[in-house]
């Protein structure tokens, strides 16, 4: 039906883009773990330094341990709050529905960093949750544990990805047939065996498909711990950010880079083939 | 889908739940709104005395007024090309067979899926390995590349409801493939490319992770208030934020009513499964 040339110009240049843009770029990446900074110059000489230099410095396995601890913190309470939420909504909202569905579908999409900004307003010592725990005499002094810490870090992660947890979920939770549910309860099962027989194991894939995005993305953050975390709070993606600045040994940054990317690709693997066991059509 | 004439059944406990967690989202951002109008800045509690002075300061702010600028040149030259190479993507993907296609789904899709600091460093090193100087330029090439990724989904979904009957009525009364994709496959993706486009322009103006790393001396508005966040808070960062939350919210509304009336209620298919194998 599509003459060559039709096919030739709708698939050579988008592949060329994004072999050029992507691809490249990301085999640039895996080529610079394998280099070395030799006198502030960047070396291409192969090795595999760099990776014996994370396996043998502990100071990197306990940030990614920390950063894997936010991460899955983060992943949890974005669970906690959204799963509930597209339940709500996709059962019990009726006709606002819709009006309550674009309401998640903002605060999605608006900026991180207005986000994250107004989080650290918030917690500072001089900051408004303080003024407001003074002003009603709870507090005498400002309580200063509240910004940079790990704390606040997952506090405004938790509030980016919830909404990309919720989205998902409540993807899965509309596409689960009502009859199903109805079966259930005219076959005498309690509200609470149907939430749990039919229902959860039915939204599972959403589930994983929302738990994965936001361990992904939070496990990859820096900007949060820069906004409102403290050294206390530093995530294994500073560390790679700070070796492309000040400490200056990109094929370092770069094999951690690597690591990061080895770790989301295995993750996403795994939800997918989660996601396919548990897929009921 | 719900049936609408179904009895919705209450639940005052769950509907408290998401209520609270409603708070969660919005009240952060009310408070920056609310603080946005008070004189004596940031912090305390309550705010006293409202006042435009801080809007006013904006106003006069050079750098500020600069960086936005600069942000807009990225995010409207960010416009057209993804939606250039996207909606090529997404003809591709919905039309044609050709070795690698699945790979080449997945690779479009890898910045959307994947923390922002890993494809802002690899254009980095692309750059210098190049030795293409960070510049405005840079950034215009990382965000345009990123964010082909939303204009594929985009206009994938668009193109997956659209109706092939006139597109092949076209073909058959003997127009060429160029003048039923002029006449016939763009005209009908008008609202989905103007959708993608909205949404694109939104992210580009608010993207930091990826920009972060490709910035030259020129600041994007986001890099511009965040070198500032360094040096302290001031209620003109509330000022400027509250006005890049309000156009950011009445865009994604645009956004979102375009796209439910082209592709339906299940708009979110973009974000529904992180790898989208279509399995």
């Amino acid at each position: 039906m599509y003459s060559r040339a039709y096919k030739f110009v709708i698939s050579v240049p988008p592949l060329l883009w994004v072999a050029a843009f992507l691809l490249v770029p990301y085999a640039l990446m895996l080529a610079h773990s394998f280099w070395l900074v030799r006198d502030g110059l960047l070396v291409h000489q192969w090795n595999l330094q760099n990776y014996a230099k994370l396996f043998h410095n502990p100071v990197y396995f306990e940030v990614l341990f920390r950063s894997l601890r936010i991460a899955a913190s983060v992943t949890f309470l974005s669970l906690l709050l959204g799963y509930p939420l597209a339940y709500y909504m996709s059962f019990h909202s009726g006709r606002r529905k819709e009006f309550l569905y674009q309401l998640v579908i903002i605060p999605l999409w608006v900026s991180y960093l207005v986000r994250g900004y107004a989080w650290k307003t918030i917690l500072g010592s001089e900051g408004v949750l303080n003024g407001f725990l003074q002003y009603l005499h709870l507090t005498k002094e400002p309580v200063s544990f509240l910004l940079y810490s790990p704390f606040a870090v997952i506090l405004m992660l938790t509030h980016i990805y919830t909404p990309f947890v919720f989205l998902p979920v409540y993807a899965a939770l509309e596409h689960i047939p009502r009859n199903l549910v109805e079966a259930s309860h005219d076959l005498g099962a309690s509200p609470r065996t149907t939430f749990f027989r039919v229902i959860l194991p039915l939204s599972l894939p959403g589930l994983f498909a929302g738990a994965t995005f936001a361990l992904v993305l939070s496990l990859g953050d820096f900007l949060a711990p820069m906004l409102v975390g403290g050294p206390s709070s530093i995530m294994i993606a500073n560390i790679v950010q700070s070796l492309f600045g000040t400490a200056y040994d990109w094929p370092l940054g770069a094999a951690i880079s690597v690591c990061i990317l080895l770790l989301t690709v295995s993750l996403l693997f795994l939800t997918e083939r989660l996601e396919q066991r548990w897929s009921f059509t | 889908m719900i049936d609408t004439s179904e009895k919705v059944q209450r639940a005052p406990l769950l509907g408290l739940y998401a209520l609270l967690v409603f708070g969660f989202l919005y009240l952060p951002i009310a408070v920056l709104i609310l603080y946005s109008f008070n004189r004596s800045g940031v912090g305390g509690f309550p705010p006293k005395q409202f006042t435009l002075s801080w809007y006013g300061q904006l106003l006069g702010d050079r750098a500020i007024w600069d960086a936005v600028l600069n942000s807009l040149e990225v995010a409207g030259g960010t416009v057209v090309l993804s939606l250039t190479i996207g909606l090529l993507a997404a003809l591709a993907l919905d039309r044609l067979d050709f070795p690698g296609k699945a790979i080449f789904r997945r690779i479009v899709l890898l910045p959307l899926i994947l923390p922002g600091i890993i494809t802002g460093l690899s254009l980095l090193m692309f750059a210098v390995f190049c030795g293409i100087e960070l510049s405005l330029l840079t950034v215009f090439l990382g965000h345009g590349t990123a964010l082909i990724s939303v204009a594929t989904t985009e206009i994938f979904a668009g193109l997956q409801k659209m109706d092939r009957a006139q597109e092949e009525a076209s073909l058959d009364l003997g127009a060429t493939p160029w003048q039923t994709f002029w006449h016939i496959t763009l005209p009908s993706l008008r609202l989905p490319l103007i959708a993608a486009g909205l949404l694109i322009f939104t992210l580009s103006m608010d993207e930091i992770a990826v920009t972060f790393f490709l910035i030259g001396r020129d600041n994007t508005l986001p890099l511009e208030i965040f070198a500032r966040l360094r040096r302290g808070i001031t209620p003109e960062i509330n000022a400027i934020s509250t006005i890049i939350f309000a156009v950011s919210v009445l865009l994604i509304v645009v956004w979102y009513q375009i796209r439910v009336r082209t592709v339906g209620q299940q708009a979110q298919e973009l974000l529904e499964r992180p790898s989208v194998s279509g399995g």
